[in-house]
């Protein structure tokens, strides 16, 4: 392996057995299949896909939390699954939208003690806390218990559990996931500098909010029911779409319209849907502008008013609508299971 | 490197743990539970013994099931709270995910856990054992106790014990559901098969291999011996062995123990990793 890849991972799979009733036989979940990605060190990767699309299986095998079913990962030059012992001093994790931690041990007793647990010097390691609590902006909240945190500030704790001990590979799973809009801007930033930092850092992030992607990643691999689709910088992705013309309709209710109907008109080429309140978002994926023109005979014939419509750039959600055949919010109402 | 590793391991688990034990209510609330539940816990089989023996506390019986009782006090305390820091962390504080991506050695940091379980439990040991020889004539004298031979079989049961909740602590990693009850469980069953509160002679002979083949059998025995010296020979049990043979025993069968639970926990360790059971919670 070389040495500039902080990870690499070669036909990796990994299927769940899944117990159902005792008559039933074992069922098997694919959750990886054949994943062949490669991260350069100081590169800020993305995991780009739906709940259950595969991106946290990933990371626990990655982070030695979970052994593969087939193929191999390396993780800072080291086997994750036959060395975990030499990976798991160089990374760290942060899992968002959970509340763990210690809740009867204070913000900073906490910190302290995941900070001793790698072996970070006490009085470097309360240092660190300091500064890293006051670049999130919890640092008045360093004596609080945990347990007396919001769900927010309890995540934001985590987030500085990872940074702390300074990995040379951070998985961050979902770090934004239930945070508000401020809190996700403020999280956003702090990664960015934290990578900037330091041109060794390496951080893998899975997410399925496409405009963080957009906004932090290098590079995207968009993974859907443990595949990975495609993989390559947000630019090069959406540079896919550039030749369509994009457009986001909002409607009422559909009556009955389908999205493969609309892909049966001339030159409509992707439709995807969001169920919105009191109606439906479109976003239409066509080879010429004219074919509006017959998008709007097919709501007219169904009676649909079109509520409000944009033409726009391709984002990442496009292409994931592109590669998959359905939107992201569709794909996980589909329920692909992680 | 691994000393400094297990050390850590070890050090910041012991005190997470007596952080954990010793605060989930006020220090004086914490105090009484820690003196009544041991003498209640004592009181139940004093009563139950006086009912039975019609109030006759001077036979050999009555210390050999007051010690007895006290000291398996360890035997739940510490296997448990080894193995149940695996229930603790990965279930309640969602946290065992953490500590398996940090480098340090589980065992030894499930081991750290059990510290604080083995202190308080230690507290209970002394008060019942002070309440045995101050209220029941428990005959205890402190000068013909064989001290050395006490702390010897101290030190070697207990560690014999926590590696005991290490095998505890691998079979919890890999139960999703009823985790929980596995340590009080193993410390039912010992109780019945171990001696502690009546003489294997009294259970049926087929079932007394099982009682033979248990470290905690001899513990118990050398403890008591320690303590009280003939009273506990007057059974014929063990009255056979001497205090070397007994030791040698327990030394043999800790050493044996410990050899299968770390082998155990280690298996357990890894099936949990294939089956992905290391982060997952049931709230079961």
């Amino acid at each position: 392996m070389s040495t500039s890849l902080a990870i690499e991972t070669k036909n990796l799979g990994r299927i769940y057995k899944l117990r159902g009733s005792k008559k039933e036989t074992r069922k098997e979940l694919v959750a990886l299949q054949d994943v062949n990605l490669t991260v350069e060190r100081g590169e800020l990767f993305g995991l780009l896909g739906p709940n259950g699309a595969g991106k946290t299986t990933l990371i626990k095998v990655l982070t030695t939390l979970l052994s593969p079913t087939s193929g191999w990962a390396r993780v800072a030059g080291a086997d994750v699954h036959a060395e975990p012992e030499l990976v798991r001093p160089r990374i760290n994790m942060v899992s968002g939208g959970e509340s763990s931690g210690y809740g009867l041990l204070t913000v900073r007793e906490n910190l302290w003690m995941f900070s001793q647990f790698y072996g970070v010097p006490s009085k470097e390691a309360n240092e660190r806390i300091e500064a890293l609590l006051e670049m999130v902006g919890l640092k008045d909240r360093m004596n609080t218990k945990s347990s007396d945190l919001s769900t927010g500030l309890r995540q934001k704790m985590n987030i500085v559990r990872g940074f702390l001990t300074d990995p040379e590979v951070l998985f961050l799973d979902e770090p934004t996931l239930g945070l508000d809009v401020g809190a996700m801007r403020d999280v956003r930033r702090f990664i960015l500098d934290w990578l900037r930092a330091d041109k060794e850092r390496t951080l893998l992030l899975t997410t399925h909010y496409m405009a963080e992607a957009d906004e932090l990643c290098d590079r995207v691999a968009i993974i859907n029911k443990g595949r990975v689709l495609a993989c390559d910088t947000p630019t090069a992705l959406k540079q896919r779409l550039q030749k369509d013309v994009m457009f986001e309709i909002e409607t009422s209710p559909l009556n009955g319209l389908t999205m493969q109907m609309m892909e049966e008109q001339p030159e409509v080429k992707k439709a995807a849907l969001t169920d919105i309140e009191g109606g439906a978002r479109l976003t239409l994926s066509l080879v010429e502008e004219s074919a509006l023109a017959r998008v709007f005979n097919l709501f007219a014939q169904k009676d649909i008013k079109v509520m409000n419509l944009n033409k726009r750039q391709p984002t990442l959600e496009d292409v994931f609508v592109d590669l998959v055949g359905r939107s992201m919010a569709e794909e996980e109402s589909n329920g692909s299971g992680e | 490197m691994q000393t400094t590793t297990s050390w850590r391991s070890f050090r910041m688990a012991a005190w997470l743990g007596w952080l954990i034990e010793s605060n989930w209510t006020d220090p004086f609330l914490f105090a009484v539970y820690s003196i009544v539940k041991p003498l209640s816990g004592a009181a139940i089989l004093v009563i139950m013994y006086g009912i039975i023996s019609g109030g006759n506390f001077n036979t050999p019986l009555f210390p050999y099931i007051y010690l007895g009782n006290a000291f398996y006090i360890y035997v739940g305390a510490v296997m448990t709270g080894v193995s149940w820091a695996v229930v603790d962390d990965r279930e309640h504080y969602k946290t065992l995910k953490y500590m398996y991506i940090a480098p340090i050695y589980i065992p030894v940091y499930l081991l750290g856990r059990g510290v604080a379980r083995f202190i308080t439990g230690s507290i209970a040991v002394f008060i019942t054992i002070i309440a045995g020889v101050l209220f029941l004539k428990v005959p205890l004298h402190f000068e013909e106790i064989n001290w050395g031979l006490f702390f010897v079989t101290l030190i070697l049961g207990v560690v014999m014990l926590a590696l005991l909740g290490l095998l505890l602590a691998g079979i919890t990693l890999t139960v999703a559901r009823h985790e929980g009850f596995i340590g009080e469980a193993t410390a039912g069953a010992l109780y019945i098969f171990s001696g502690a509160v009546f003489p294997l002679d009294v259970l049926p002979a087929w079932i007394r291999p099982i009682g033979y083949f248990m470290p905690t059998t001899y513990w118990l025995e050398l403890l008591r011996r320690s303590l009280v010296g003939n009273v506990a020979q007057a059974f014929p049990t063990l009255a056979n062995f001497s205090n070397m043979e007994l030791l040698g025993i327990l030394l043999g069968l800790s050493i044996f123990f410990g050899v299968v639970s770390i082998w155990v926990f280690r298996w357990c360790d890894a099936r949990a990793r294939e089956l992905g059971l290391i982060d997952r919670t049931t709230n079961y």
